[in-house]
């Protein structure tokens, strides 16, 4: 296995500090790993403007290379293009789940021009992930960090956490 | 591995380095490339970051006034979320800031060591709502409407830097307005009182209004050079979506004269209300008070 491969794998496999049953590679903000003149660049990207994690991020990000023999470690910030639900992978979306958290539903790019107001909260159907119910409605759009909103299951009950699309 | 456990690595080993919030921050802006546009004067970009670094840090700061005082649990999350959106997106402006004016001043600088004239916060930000939710939620929807309109066309600037805060800002603006927006909706609609309620709360902060469209010098150079955008070209839109919630609502716009300004100068030139002096105060005096204390 080559340099590259090594890291990026020790890259990928670093969990994101508030939903550790995710890693940065499921979240989808590990942008691109490099080895450029035997330093290694890890690019990533926040998910939120005031995400405190963003730091926690770095820092793992070195603890784990450095533990895997890479101190020479350069971690960029882009925050072009803006971070999507969309980029969590079928892996982190079914990890969510099977933690009990809904995964978000897929959104597509955003279309130009003014943003459209919601006097309603859109009616979104997130299926209960405890119980498989689709019957399921949002008590607050926000929750425990800044990625989650809070919903409850009308069939079993249940309160539970979404990620919301953004 | 249980239902039971989304979180259980948090606490396994060294609780430190899983604990989000067990380290300090540092810049904001680390790791992003961020070359000054050569066509751009800097000291310009900096005083146009502030402008909108201060809109959000104070508005940030007077959301967070609410924090375990909200009428409701949902509610006190729902704001200090918000807040937390806001600060963000003045973190990363105020280091943009600190960077083109290159005098060596962090974002902590700016936000702890700068003196009430030397920010350009619009008025409305820093109007303190006190323990009125309505009139905090009328100040939200007005605010949000205003950043959202900004913040969709400055996606476009021709500062990266800005053009990337602003797209990803839009995301989370989105979110703001609609929250402020459904509020007014069952406020307004809701019972006499609580539609008398949400009538004063846009009562008081109606005449800020008028500020948000004043183009400052500032804005008008940097909108020639596509930095920036002319404040009143955002006119029609905002103004498009308040009557689409108000009347949503059943409520009309106040009658409300603009808040007089001080030989044409307001918060973008310095010049600022009381209320922002006891804000400042309550934020700034623990950084003043033992410089370069952490925790």
């Amino acid at each position: 296995m080559g340099v590259l491969d090594e890291v990026r794998e020790v890259a990928e496999q670093v969990a994101d500090p508030e939903l550790p049953v995710l890693t940065l590679a499921d979240l989808g903000v590990l942008r691109d790993v490099a080895v450029r003149d035997g330093r290694v660049v890890v690019t990533i990207t926040p998910t939120y403007s005031g995400c405190p994690a963003v730091e926690e991020m770095r820092a793992d990000l070195r603890a784990r290379l450095a533990e895997a023999g890479h101190h020479d470690v350069e971690v960029r910030t882009v925050l072009h293009p803006a971070w999507t639900t969309d980029w969590i992978t079928d892996r982190g979306r079914r990890r969510l789940a099977e933690y009990g958290i809904a995964p978000p539903s897929r959104i597509g790019p955003r279309a130009a021009g003014p943003v459209p107001l919601n006097l309603t909260p859109p009616s979104r159907r997130v299926p209960c992930p405890r119980c498989g119910s689709p019957r399921t409605e949002e008590l607050s759009h926000f929750g425990s960090t800044a990625c989650k909103a809070l919903r409850r299951c009308a069939d079993c009950r249940e309160p539970f956490e979404h990620l919301k699309e953004i | 591995m249980s239902f039971d456990n989304a979180y259980e690595s948090l606490l396994e080993g060294d609780q430190d380095a899983h604990w989000a919030f067990g380290t300090g921050f540092h810049e904001s802006l680390a790791g992003v490339d961020r070359a000054l546009p050569s066509t751009v004067d800097t000291a310009e970009l900096a005083a146009y970051c502030l402008m909108l670094g201060d809109d959000a840090l104070i508005l940030s700061q007077r959301l967070a006034q609410w924090c375990s005082r909200a009428p409701e649990l949902e509610e006190d999350v729902a704001l200090a979320n918000i807040a937390l959106d806001l600060l963000g997106q003045a973190r990363l402006l105020l280091a943009r800031a600190g960077e083109a004016e290159g005098r060596g001043r962090d974002e902590d600088a700016l936000a702890y060591l700068r003196d009430e004239g030397e920010f350009r916060n619009v008025h409305l930000v820093e109007a303190d709502c006190g323990d009125d939710f309505a009139a905090t939620i009328a100040q939200l929807l007005v605010f949000s409407t205003y950043r959202l309109a900004l913040f969709t066309r400055l996606a476009g600037s021709a500062d990266p830097v800005v053009a990337a805060i602003a797209a990803k800002g839009v995301k989370e603006l989105a979110y703001h307005r609609d929250h402020a927006a459904q509020w007014v909706l069952r406020l307004g609609d809701g019972t006499d009182y609580s539609r008398e309620r949400m009538l004063a709360g846009l009562a008081r902060v109606w005449p800020f209004v008028e500020e948000l469209f004043a183009p400052h010098r500032i804005e008008l150079g940097l909108a020639e050079a596509g930095v920036a955008v002319d404040p009143a070209e955002l006119r029609s839109e905002v103004d498009g979506v308040l009557d689409t919630v108000l009347s949503a609502a059943g409520l009309t716009r106040p009658e409300a004269r603009p808040l007089a300004t001080v030989a044409g100068r307001a918060g973008r030139d310095g010049v600022h209300t009381e209320a922002m002096g006891y804000l400042l105060a309550e934020m700034q005096h623990i950084a003043r008070s033992l410089p370069g204390a952490v925790w």
